[in-house]
């Protein structure tokens, strides 16, 4: 019998790469044609995005306010017309009365108060620094963030023209008044530029895991594994085979929400793009092997997926993600702790937003690189070389 | 044809829950055999197949396939066996060129795109290798299965139902192929329920609940057996189907078409039987024929086992 011994690396586990190939080219035909599936993985980083980017909106508009003006002056009125001209806000009461105000504000009527305080006039063109006080109803913390933005442009907006002639040492840096923002309901106030990266960890759980879990489970359903368990194919092969196609899915998931993140909600890249690979591609790999061990435990489909959702929901919950992690009784980090997408959010919020290099991220690099390689351990011994 | 033993295997036993799916098997198959393996539905042949190619862990039992152990060395016998299931295996949703590069790949075949091409050729689909698997008819399924098991050139066949749903003309086709490969020395074992496939083979091993009752060359069964059989035809038959079923003598009644098979391990009393249905219908004609294998594995099939030997 004539065969070519083409193996490139022949190691202890007696990995042949042609077959690895073999099992690559398979699995990547398969996902081609399956459209619809091949289409949701794609489609689904897009519409997260856009679900939760519509509550993100960095450009909130038409958020009701509430305006509490102590001082009728040509500055305020000037102040005021601007922000009724705004489409960030629409101006729902405009009261000298606080408790008005607060009212609103407490009944959900407004979700922000603006107040213009006593003097305001006054103090600012003697230099004092008045403060124009925004109370936000940060119970809904993304859309707040976007919109106390949008006030401060406003009032620079406003108030400039009128910084002329006289006034015009009053157009200066830092402007002569103080724009103090209190978050009521949620001090913490968890920003869009918190969520966005976490998203990136929520959806790789999701498509990577559910993907993979069902890659075993559907061979066996379909009666195609007793054929490849009569080929001298060896687990090792097939579990490298399988997923490899998947790292491409995950790898375009992470550009769209990359791009994403940057034109739409402009959040800016901070840290090392670098670390940030080597994260994202741990992270990818874990999830992998999640979902593979998973294929090698269920026996159909179905549980497959319900397994699947058996980690998502904790990954969504006690990641981190939902509540803060801190606050979490121990019992809860200590499962935190053992999810993979915990790690990535501390990692990817510290590479994007707080420009942290590996130094930083070392602390959760190693975690997640021992997770993976239990996860993967875990897999080859579960997979059954036979039928029973 | 050599001494060489090609499989080896004793005492097999393979329980699934409350099921003793098989049990206490032994097969001796020598190189270049056409092995046929016959029983009812459910008695054990694909499980007993699975275990020979290492697919299933006996629970007990032991032996060696090409002269490797069946329990350790299982990786080894996969490369030189050709294993073909019952249920198609192949994978629908790549076309039927994809699948046999599939498992070309695996066994990593030199000359992968000639031997294709080969195999496309020789099964009259080179013109629809785009085509889906999963869109070919049941019997083009069972072809192209066939085509990929044997793509790597194994020395040894094991074939489950290869031809189940085969037309008459492929299954010819099909079997004078197995012999060219038996000339050539690979050996096969291949499961059928069909009684004209069965005596094309050398020898026959024949399983029911798991046991293996009967293993012999093809030739000699019917004289193991002892089976006496006559021919009664003619019209009506209904009278005559009824006082055979109820004469002792006759084990089995078969009706084929137009006529009905009586058979019988005594050969005196049987006559006195088939003579007393003539008496009492004269319009039927009846006549001692040759007990062929249809009759001889409905018989065994209809249980009646013990006297077997
Ligand atoms: N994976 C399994 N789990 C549980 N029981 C099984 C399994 N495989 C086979 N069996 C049982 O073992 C017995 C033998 O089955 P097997 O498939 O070997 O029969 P067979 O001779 O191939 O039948 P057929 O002619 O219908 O193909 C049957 O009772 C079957 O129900
Ligand atoms: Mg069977």
């Amino acid at each position: 019998m004539t065969r070519s011994r083409l193996p490139v690396l022949s190691n202890l586990l007696d990995l042949s790469w042609s077959r690895v190939f073999a099992v690559f080219l398979k699995e990547l035909v398969q996902m081609r044609r399956d459209r619809p599936t091949f289409a949701i993985m794609i489609m689904m980083p897009v519409m997260q995005l856009v679900l939760f980017g519509y509550a993100i909106n960095t450009d909130p508009r038409h958020l009701p306010a509430v305006v509490e003006m102590r001082e009728d002056g040509p500055l305020t009125r000037a102040f005021l017309a601007s922000l009724t001209a705004s489409t960030y806000i629409d101006i729902v009461a405009v009261t000298p009365r606080a408790d008005d105000a607060e009212t609103m504000l407490r009944s959900g009527e407004a979700s922000f108060l603006i107040s213009i305080p006593e003097g305001f006039e006054r103090r600012m063109v003697r230099g004092e620094r008045p403060q124009i006080l925004i109370a936000a109803d940060a119970s809904d913390p993304v859309a707040a963030g976007g919109a106390i933005a949008g006030i401060e442009r406003i009032a620079q907006q406003a108030f400039a023209p009128e910084f002329g002639g006289a006034l015009s040492y009053l157009a200066r840096a830092p402007p002569p008044y103080e724009i103090v923002v209190h978050r009521r309901y949620n001090p913490a106030g968890v920003t869009a530029f918190n969520i966005v990266p976490a998203l990136l960890g929520v959806i790789l759980t999701m498509t990577m895991v559910m993907i993979t879990s069902i890659a075993l489970t559907r061979e066996t359903e379909r009666g195609t594994m007793e054929n490849l368990l009569a080929t001298p194919v060896r687990p090792l092969e097939v579990m490298i085979g399988k997923t490899t196609p998947y790292i491409g899915v995950g790898a375009i998931q992470v550009a769209i929400v990359l791009v994403a993140a940057a034109l739409l909600f402009r959040i800016p890249f901070t840290g090392s793009f670098l670390a940030f690979l080597v994260a994202v591609s741990l992270f990818i790999f874990a999830n992998l092997m999640l979902g593979y061990l998973i294929s090698t435990v269920a026996r159909t489909q179905m549980q497959a997926m319900q397994m699947t959702f058996f980690i998502f929901l904790p990954s969504i919950l006690l990641s981190g993600f939902m509540f803060p992690f801190r606050a979490m009784p121990g019992w809860a980090q200590a499962i935190g702790e053992a999810l993979p997408i915990t790690h990535f959010l501390r990692m990817v919020r510290e590479i994007v937003l707080k420009k942290a290099g590996f130094a930083d991220i070392i602390g959760d690099l190693w975690p997640l690189t021992l997770i993976l390689l239990v996860l993967a351990t875990l897999a080859l011994l579960r997979f059954r070389r036979t039928l029973d | 044809m050599s001494d060489e033993i090609v499989i080896d295997v004793r005492g097999l036993s393979k329980t699934f829950g409350e099921v003793r799916a098989v049990d206490d098997f032994d097969l001796k198959v020598p190189r270049g055999a056409i092995y046929g393996f016959l029983g009812p539905n459910g008695s054990g042949k694909t499980t007993t197949i699975r275990m020979v190619c290492g697919l299933l862990k006996p629970d007990s039992g032991e032996g060696e396939v090409l002269g490797y152990d069946v329990l350790n060395e299982s990786l080894s016998i996969k490369e030189r066996v050709g294993y073909m299931t019952q249920k198609f295996s192949l994978y629908e949703d790549l076309s039927i060129r994809e699948n046999l590069e599939f498992i070309a790949r695996l066994y990593e075949l030199d000359r992968r795109n000639e031997r294709v091409d080969q195999a496309l050729e020789d099964l009259g689909l080179a013109e629809r290798q785009k085509q889906l698997a999963g869109k070919l008819s049941g019997g083009w399924k069972q072809r192209l299965a066939l085509a990929a098991c044997m793509i790597h050139e194994p020395q040894l066949l094991l074939l489950d139902e290869p031809t189940a749903g085969v037309d008459p003309k492929a299954r010819r086709d099909f079997w004078d192929q197995i012999r060219r490969y038996s000339a050539q020395g690979v050996t096969t074992l291949v499961s059928t329920h069909y009684m004209d496939e069965a005596v094309q083979c050398d020898s026959i091993a024949y399983i029911a609940y798991g046991k293996k009752l009967l293993d012999a060359a093809t030739a000699e069964i019917p004289k193991q057996i002892g089976l006496h059989a006559w021919r009664i035809s003619g019209r009506p038959l209904q009278r005559a189907q009824a006082m055979l079923e109820e004469a002792p003598a006759v084990e089995l009644v078969a009706r084929f078409g137009a006529e009905i098979h009586a058979c019988g391990h005594d050969a005196a009393a049987l006559e006195g039987a088939v003579r007393r249905v003539k008496q009492a219908q004269p319009h039927v004609e009846v006549e001692p024929i040759e007990a062929g294998f249809e009759e001889i594995f409905i018989y065994l099939m209809s249980g009646s086992i013990d006297n077997v030997q």
